[in-house]
């Protein structure tokens, strides 16, 4: 190569001229390079699946949206695909109106939300418990999580029933048999139609899926360094005090994960609302989930409206679903990034 | 941890003669008290419906006039008649193992695959994560129910006409076989990785749908791998193949092994499971609910038989990296 030249301007400045491989060759020797192409061809690649695996995902949304808008002519009418040709508001006032969505979406919100913030807590209690003391017995309640975690709930939904039908017989059976109950309670409380079921197993950390709660936070607990809590201990702070001021201030980003979870499942959820809320006074969410009297019109494409309709009240249920996870999907990737599941 | 100890066994010298817990114990109560809701939710409500849901299975009950019911023991005959007298419970079993066989590695092998592709840097990365991880907070309980019964979803699809739901049209599969035997013809692979593959590709709705939670465990666990590692392989001259079988894999391999728990768990517990769903509905029968809870508790048993030999052959091959 040549040797660049250097020459003294002043005393303290020098210019130093060199030959520069032409831009061509340059552009040559970056863009045709193997290097670069396979880079491209992967750039590609990926876009190209990425999109295509969003749109899987998103598509049933769109079918949804746009059924919703179709008037029951448009199902008949083979032109019509994606764009409704008879825009109608009609599922959505019918299902509003008819089917009660704002009740069923206010008592669902005391609940679902209620019982989110209980679970969030009894669940980071369990796992803190877990996580950081060594006790006798420790691994047994563990695997008693894990039970909870594996039993399928259609083995117990009988069982849940009766059991909260005639809640704790055995005890009240007991104080009935000394006259310490009126007769009523002899046959145990009857918790069925009231918040008492929903409440205690939540408290409880035996809500659905409470064992893989309680499985995130024991993990982001272990990560967490011994060392900040002796340090706490001894500046003299008692292990609860530890606890609520420095532990809990730590776990928000999982709590909120948590939360997140919680909430949605609930709000979906269909089995524990369908065992404990029998009666049609307590309308909650899966009462939506029905064919509204006004559009039962029995013409011949009746079972795709039919399907449009549910559409609908799914999205009218999952709406403010959506709107929490526009605000809060980050924390969901933060939350379990710091749970820290590695290692162990 | 030892640093705790030694504090307390200082402590708990027995100069003073007081009766002071030493700091081992006074943790282990407070231990105890974090744990306590659970445990008292779990022996007062969650074990004694257990024990009826058990006690359940082993009789036939039979409802007495002005509320309760009675129960009369009859040994085995609910599982004697789930397991010889009912024609399908056992079809529906051994397919429904067949199918879970076929999902769990395909979700897991696609969510890895996944979270690797989420996990590198480029544009619009928040943006496609947020779209992937909708269906783990969209598509469960009551969606997943609409879901079930949604035809409208192959009907906007479809090119050709309204079938009217009669049933699912060769339209929607994605693609066919004989295109991907075509191309596999060459490499000399089994007619069963095609059909695999194939089906993978035609499920894959369901397959994204449920690996929400898996991709979410797998991000977690690649963010957690020190860049340095990479760092010194491509100084060293690995190719990305090497790296990812050489560092991200047996980093990684903690994480399979929580989610082919997971993914056990979940596939096989969720309501669209066949087995589920046939358990449910054996409800309706004359003492379907005993029959039904007989056949719960049976399919309960092989998922803890499943899920032990999975954990203990996958637990044989995880890498884990040294502490301390």
């Amino acid at each position: 190569m040549n040797q660049p030249k250097v020459m003294k301007e002043s005393k303290n400045k020098i210019r130093v001229d060199f030959e520069r491989t032409p831009l061509k060759e340059r552009l040559k020797a970056k863009f045709l390079s193997m290097f670069f192409l396979k880079k491209v061809v992967w750039y590609i690649f990926r876009l190209v699946l990425l999109v295509g695996i969003s749109y899987i995902v998103l598509f049933p949304f769109f079918s949804k949206i746009a059924g919703s808008f179709m008037s029951p002519e448009d199902f008949v009418d083979v032109t019509v695909r994606l764009i409704p040709k008879h825009f109608t508001l009609n599922t959505y006032r019918a299902i509003i109106v008819e089917n009660g969505f704002f009740e069923a979406f206010k008592n669902t919100l005391v609940l679902s939300l209620s019982a989110a913030i209980l679970q969030t807590f009894s669940c980071c209690l369990v796992g803190y418990g877990l996580a950081k003391f060594k006790f006798k017995g420790n691994n047994l309640v563990f695997i008693a999580v894990l039970f909870t975690m594996v039993l399928p709930h259609q083995t117990l939904s009988f069982s849940f029933s009766v059991n909260f039908t005639y809640f704790w017989q055995g005890f009240f059976g007991l104080l009935h048999a000394i006259h310490l109950v009126p007769d009523k309670l002899a046959t145990g409380l009857n918790l069925i139609n009231t918040h008492w079921p929903m409440a205690l197993l939540s408290a409880t950390a035996l809500a659905f899926k409470n064992g893989l709660y309680i499985f995130l936070f024991r993990q982001f607990f272990r990560g967490v360094p011994d060392e900040l809590e002796e340090s706490a201990y001894i500046d003299g702070s008692g292990v609860f005090r530890t606890y609520f001021q420095i532990i809990l201030p730590l776990s928000v980003p999982t709590m909120i994960t948590v939360f997140l979870f919680s909430f949605c499942w609930q709000w979906t959820d269909d089995f524990y609302t369908n065992l404990f809320y029998t009666v049609a006074r307590m309308k909650l969410m899966p009462s939506i989930v029905s064919i509204p009297s006004s559009l039962m019109l029995g013409y011949a494409g009746q079972n795709l409206f039919d399907a449009a309709i549910k559409n609908t009240a799914g999205i009218l249920i999952i709406l403010p679903l959506v709107i929490l996870y526009v605000f809060c999907q980050r924390y969901l990737v933060q939350g379990i990034e710091r749970s820290g599941l590695t290692a162990d | 941890m030892t640093n705790t100890k030694a504090v307390g066994q200082v402590k708990a010298a027995p100069k003073k003669r007081r009766k002071i817990a030493s700091l081992d114990r006074k943790k282990a109560r407070a231990g105890w008290i974090f744990v306590l809701p659970f445990v008292v939710g779990f022996v007062l409500i969650y074990l004694p419906i257990v024990l009826d849901s058990i006690t359940l299975s082993f009789n036939w009950m039979s409802t007495v006039q002005g509320g309760g019911y009675e129960l009369t023991f009859v040994g085995f005959d609910n599982y004697k008649a789930a397991l010889f007298e009912d024609p399908n419970y056992v079809k529906t079993l051994v397919s429904g193992l067949k199918n879970l066989a076929f999902d769990i590695p395909a979700i897991i092998i696609f969510s890895l695959f996944m979270a690797i592709l989420l996990n590198q840097k480029m544009a619009g990365r928040a943006a496609f994560r947020a779209i992937f991880f909708i269906p783990v907070i969209l598509s469960t309980g009551l969606m997943e129910g609409i879901e079930a019964q949604n035809i409208i979803g192959d009907y906007m699809d479809s090119a050709e006409g309204i079938d009217d739901g009669s049933g699912t049209s060769a339209a929607s599969e994605i693609v066919s076989a004989m295109d991907i035997e075509k191309l596999f013809a060459n490499m000399k692979v089994g007619t069963e990785l095609v059909e695999y593959v194939v089906g993978m590709i035609n499920n894959i709705y369901d397959i994204v749908n449920r690996s929400g939670v898996q991709m979410l465990i797998f991000l977690t666990g690649l963010q957690s791998i020190s860049p340095a590692i990479y760092e010194s392989c491509s100084i060293d001259g690995a190719t990305a193949w090497e790296t990812f079988w050489k560092i991200t894999l047996p980093m990684i391999s903690p994480m399979i092994l929580v989610n082919a728990v997971y993914t056990i768990i979940d596939s096989f517990t969720t309501d669209s499971n066949i087995v589920m769903g046939f358990i449910s509905q054996a409800q309706s029968a004359t003492h379907g609910r005993e029959l039904s809870t007989a056949m719960a508790w049976m399919y309960f048993l092989i998922v803890i038989l499943i899920l032990a030999i999975v954990a203990g052959i996958m637990s044989a091959f995880v890498f884990y990296q040294k502490k301390d």
